[in-house]
């Protein structure tokens, strides 16, 4: 039975589990820091290696967490939304619009700034294209939603190759690196931090309705919940979840996608708990999988999108040969 | 005299251009059991959603209780009528007790978290469809039978004064139709719950409902009490094959010729 201390003790753990993902971001890389010193520069004193930890690891690691906790729950969110457990925050092409702003902004060499304003611009632009072509007679299926979501995200994809073929070669690594998500390029932690912190309050007093759209909308509106008006209150949040997310650090892969499955593993199914969680998981594994990008083949730098694929894919693979015994 | 649990006046559906009703006046009051009968595709489960609030009308009013759809909240709608549907679809994993408790939904508020006493009647709700004793059980593992039952749980749970059912006896054993039927019609005379079901067999029809509405699938409807509509001339008329009728201990029974 849904039990509200259960769910704090999970939440607690996992809070537990960010918390030594934090310190790892903070304390690896190629100069290393004393767990002693990570405290002292996060306390405002002077230490060795404080610089490093206030003005490099800190705002990344807080990015990494907000990005990571964006896109799982936003990967939550959508599961629910679509009815479909291998929906993930890109499905419906938010990703694709803001790489395509993103790419242009790049090719043309804009600043970080211009970069930033294209991909969330591409990205609410993929949002409207997708939300006016799906909702067209009203009828706003899940299967038009999904179909019209995957057609225009295949656009964007063919754009996105297409300037990959055109851009000038000395811009083809930034873009590709824009591509699998860089929390490098992240230019402020607190935007995607803010994001997080609304996404969360205004997802949380629909958890348990959410719980019930995702057995059926009929069923759903059979036991009181007013399901258009929650569809599309989820489509705009999960959307702008993941804008936030990905013009922050890019379209990072498999977050969205894994961590709500795992922690599905752990709590079930009840979005009361499962929405929180993620979050917390998913900030948590994308700090530590940045950690491990930084420091794997340090000084240089991996893409963390390819780690986290490469944790997620064997992981999501496994669960997916489980669900079928 | 008492508002009826619900009203329909001059109703009629549509669904993709076929009108499936016209005109229909409908009441259910308390402790009246009504029974759907027509053949596949007549409009049964269109109509008896439409007379759930969930899809609108072609034309006409209905009232729960006394007040139009349009004026009760979802949730308001969902203390007045519950609404079992045909088909159970589960694309995520979950308990048979996290499923019945569903039906507490529009008791709690947005805040709240189920309570023992929501477990309770839950539970006993599971039991009186012969769940007992499965609550942990992934919904997935249960057989369609098992899965059926679960959702009229559910129902109970819900504690409706109203049942609309679409098919409660799909995928039941005769044992268990028989006692699904019993529940509800118990509840119909104990609680004064009232029932509507769209049901396949006849016989059962007249032997567990008072009143019975034939969709022709033309928009033709016929409304009255069982005795007078459940004939073997009108069904052989309603479902293009002809039947003959018997009356045993006070049963009537339906043959295919």
């Amino acid at each position: 039975m849904p039990d509200r201390r259960r769910a704090l003790l999970v939440l607690a753990t996992l809070v537990l589990l960010a918390l030594a993902s934090f310190w790892a971001a903070l304390a690896a890389g190629s100069i290393p820091v004393a767990a002693t010193d990570v405290l002292a520069a996060l306390l405002g004193h002077d230490a060795p290696g404080a610089d490093i930890v206030r003005q490099l690891r800190l705002p990344r690691a807080l990015a990494g967490f907000a990005c990571g906790g964006l896109l799982a729950l936003a990967g939550a969110l959508m599961q629910v939304l679509l009815r479909n457990p291998l929906a993930d925050p890109y499905i419906l092409g938010i990703s694709g619009g803001a790489g395509v702003g993103a790419l242009f902004a790049i090719m043309v060499g804009l600043p970080t700034l211009g970069i930033d304003g294209l991909a969330f611009a591409g990205a609410l632009g993929a949002m409207f294209l997708v939300f006016g072509l799906a909702h067209g007679d009203g009828s706003w299926t899940q299967t038009r939603l999904l179909l019209t979501g995957v057609i225009v995200a295949a656009g964007c994809g063919a754009l996105i190759s297409l300037m990959l073929a055109i851009a000038p070669e000395d811009r083809l690594r930034g873009m590709l690196f824009w591509l699998t998500g860089d929390l490098g390029q992240a230019a402020s932690a607190w935007p995607p931090m803010l994001a997080l912190a609304i996404a969360l309050v205004l997802a949380m007093p629909f958890a348990r309705e959410l719980n019930l759209l995702a057995r059926g909308l009929m069923q759903a509106q059979a036991l009181g919940v007013a399901v258009n008006r929650l569809r599309y209150a989820i489509f705009l949040l999960a959307s702008l979840a993941t804008a936030a997310s990905v013009t922050t650090a890019g379209s990072i892969g498999f977050i969205g996608l894994v961590v709500p499955h795992l922690v599905r593993l752990v709590t079930g199914n009840d979005q009361r708990l499962l929405l929180p969680a993620s979050a917390l998981a998913g900030g948590a594994l994308l700090m530590l999988a940045d950690t491990l990008a930084r420091t794997l083949i340090a000084p240089q730098q991996l893409p963390v999108g390819v780690l986290t694929a490469l944790i997620g894919v064997p992981v999501f693979l496994f669960l997916l040969s489980r669900q079928g015994k | 005299m008492s508002i009826p649990l619900l009203a329909a006046h001059g109703l009629s559906v549509e669904i993709g251009g076929r009108r499936v009703a016209h005109a229909l006046d409908l009441t259910i009051e308390s402790g009246q059991r009504l029974a759907i009968l027509g053949c596949n595709g007549a409009g049964k489960s269109t109509l008896l959603a439409t007379l759930a609030g969930l899809r609108e009308p072609a034309s006409g009013r209905i009232e729960l209780g006394g007040s139009p759809y349009a004026a009760l909240t979802p949730r308001a709608a969902a203390l007045r009528r519950a609404w079992l549907g045909q088909m159970q679809s589960d694309p995520f994993g979950s308990t048979v007790l996290e499923t019945a408790l569903t039906g507490r939904h529009p008791h709690l508020g947005r805040w709240d978290w189920e309570t023992t006493r929501d477990a309770d009647l839950a539970c006993s709700a599971l039991a009186a469809v012969g769940l007992a004793g499965m609550e942990a059980r992934q919904i997935h593992t249960l057989s369609g039978g098992e899965r059926q039952r679960l959702a009229i749980a559910t129902l109970f749970a819900q504690a409706a004064p109203l049942y609309l059912l679409d098919e409660p006896l799909a995928h039941l054993d005769l044992n268990h139709q028989m006692a699904v039927l019993e529940l509800f019609t118990g509840a119909a005379r104990d609680c004064g719950a009232g029932v509507v079901m769209v049901l396949h067999d006849p016989a059962l029809a007249h032997r567990f409902c008072d009143q019975a509405l034939l969709i022709d699938g033309d928009g033709h409807c016929e409304l009255g009490a069982v005795d007078t509509v459940l004939t073997a001339e009108k069904l052989s008329a309603l479902y293009g094959y002809r039947l003959r009728q018997f009356e045993i201990d006070n049963q009537r029974c339906f043959v295919p010729d």
